[in-house]
């Protein structure tokens, strides 16, 4: 495998655990702003209780450690967010975002604005290991009945409740499974690159992952697979594309022509890529139902 | 009111200064087909919305199979044996046919085992094949993979029971349920709402549609302004000059239909 293809398979399996951490919530329609602040988490927390002038602990324990923290802190903070709605929720989990990266970036003893070396190395094996298994837990949670109760709550929450659903506890949990889900992706990240620094957890990487999320589409556990190989791989096309057709210029403002391409998508297929009823069809077409899938229409 | 599963007594509510409910108590018999009627903004939608806990009571209470349920959260009721149809269709869009059947059980399986259980991976399951049934028995089986917007109206009304049904409620509440059907899919309903009385199950009906009502029910309530005017069999109600005046007014004055949302 070459170094090019092996980088670009670690940003989409990152780019895919991130996705999912995300899209958990985001089923039951709440917008969760603050991947980042998770992903920080994650990253030093894993990487400290590694190191040697940290706790020292073998690299899978830290990482499972660490996956526990990031959920308890997740939890705590799922309290107080989740009375809000919308686009103050986007903000509340924003500000907390903001305030981990503070935290982070003035704490000594984890390297402070320099960042923190991470010792042990994730190679690439493990990385690919963690995103399928990632991906495969949340097609298992998603086909649940807390998934069902989830999705019904992003459908109409008032419902919901009166066939007999914990709204509350059902919205805590997929928040706080989510966080979990970003911290293991922010540890996988430290122990691959060997190194965090807080900087690199920003704004926009949380709004690149709520994007992926929302492209792909929150109605089945397809999207936010399809949504973060789509945002991953796709500049990349443009850039090998650009290049073969010689235009270095083309290649620099790819990112011009994707931004064009993610607002015709919202125009387009505003419910995100992959939709219940397109799932349905390919379904139907595989297993050789394609009339009755069809008749359906959209 | 040992033969009753439902029990109102002495139920206020208002909005701000208005009174949408004023002292209002009745029975349901067990094993009846009850129905709600009353002009528009009699407060009928506001009654079930007070029965459901979807707004909190004023004054009154609420027994349901001899435990009150006066304040008791919305999501705990449907385990005391209530369960709801509403009058804009209120399915989960996204979901299929029988996904929104399977949200009915909820209440029944919300153990954590159940809640892990994976119903989508593992198809053949006690949940999904009660649910096919439930469908099946509603001659809805053709369409349990189907998701729900893509459904005619009239069949997504005839799901909104079964969903209701599969919460295995003693007592059924369906608001306006033959509102916007056609002559044939109305009658597809009647014949669905035989089938789930004949199981034994109460029904209180709230509904617009005399003929439906009479029909379908044999005991009738009737609302005007929040307040209960008149309580018979159907063929009384017909014949009610009471009842008459608040549907067509008196010669003198013509009470207004104005408040047409609380209905």
């Amino acid at each position: 495998m070459s170094g090019y293809i092996e980088a670009q398979l670690i940003i989409l399996c990152l780019s895919v655990i991130y996705a999912y951490a995300i899209f958990l919530p985001a089923a039951s329609g709440q917008l969760n702003l603050g991947a980042a602040g998770f992903i920080t988490l994650g990253a030093y927390t894993s990487g400290w209780l590694n190191a040697s002038d940290g706790l020292g602990l073998p690299m899978a324990l830290g990482i499972v450690l660490s996956m526990l923290f990031v959920g308890a802190i997740g939890f705590a903070i799922s309290l107080p967010i989740l009375r809000t709605r919308g686009v103050y929720m986007v903000l509340a989990t924003f500000a907390f975002a903001e305030v981990v990266s503070g935290i982070a970036i003035n704490m000594e003893f984890l390297g402070g604005a320099a960042g923190m070396p991470v010792d042990a190395h994730a190679p690439v094996e493990i990385v690919v290991a963690v995103a399928i298994a990632v991906v495969l837990f949340c097609f298992y949670f998603m086909s649940t009945r807390l998934g069902l109760a989830l999705r019904s709550i992003h459908d109409d929450e008032s419902v919901a409740l009166l066939f007999g659903v914990n709204v509350r506890t059902a919205r805590v949990v997929a928040f706080t499974v989510g966080g979990m889900l970003a911290g293991l992706g922010g540890a996988i990240y430290g122990h691959h690159y060997n190194y965090v620094e807080a900087q690199t957890f920003n704004v926009l990487l949380s709004i690149y992952i709520l994007l992926y999320v929302l492209l792909g589409g929150t109605q089945t556990a397809w999207g936010p697979l399809v949504g973060a190989a789509f945002f991953t791989v796709l500049p990349e096309i443009f850039r090998q594309l650009a290049i073969s057709m010689g235009s270095d210029w083309l290649a620099d403002s790819r990112f011009i022509f994707f931004g064009m391409f993610i607002v015709l998508m919202m125009v387009v297929r505003p419910e995100g890529v992959v939709t219940r009823t397109m799932q349905d069809r390919c379904a139907g077409y595989l297993s050789g139902r394609r009339a009755r899938a069809a008749a359906a229409g959209e | 009111m040992a033969g009753n599963v439902l029990a109102v007594a002495g139920l206020h509510k208002s909005f701000g200064g208005l009174k949408v409910i004023d002292d209002v108590s009745f029975g349901v018999e067990r094993g009846s087909r009850t129905a709600l009627i009353g002009p528009n903004g009699a407060g009928k939608t506001t009654i079930f919305n007070l029965l459901t806990g979807v707004y909190p009571v004023d004054a009154g209470t609420v027994v349901l199979a001899g435990s009150d349920i006066t304040d008791i959260p919305s999501k705990d009721r449907v385990i005391h044996g209530m369960s709801r149809s509403f009058q804009n269709i209120r399915l989960m869009p996204h979901l299929s046919t029988v996904e929104n059947v399977m949200l009915g059980q909820h209440a029944r399986a919300h153990s954590l085992g159940n809640l892990l259980f994976p119903l989508g991976l593992i198809s053949r399951n006690k949940w999904r094949a009660e649910a096919e049934a439930a469908l099946e028995n509603a001659r809805l089986g053709t369409y349990p993979g189907e998701v729900v917007a893509n459904l005619p109206y009239g069949v997504q009304k005839r799901i909104e029971v079964v969903r209701a049904m599969v919460s295995q409620p003693e007592l059924l509440l369906l608001d306006e349920p033959a509102a916007g059907l056609n002559d044939v899919e109305t009658r597809q309903l009647q014949e669905l709402l035989e089938k789930v009385s004949e199981s034994g199950v109460t029904i209180l009906v709230v509904e617009h549609d005399m003929h439906f009502v009479r029909n379908l029910c044999d005991h009738v309530v009737v609302l005007n302004f929040g307040r209960k005017i008149f309580e018979g069999s159907p063929e009384e109600v017909h014949r009610s000059p009471v009842v008459l005046e608040a549907y067509l007014g008196t010669e003198e004055s013509a009470p207004g239909e104005g408040a047409a949302n609380a209905s």
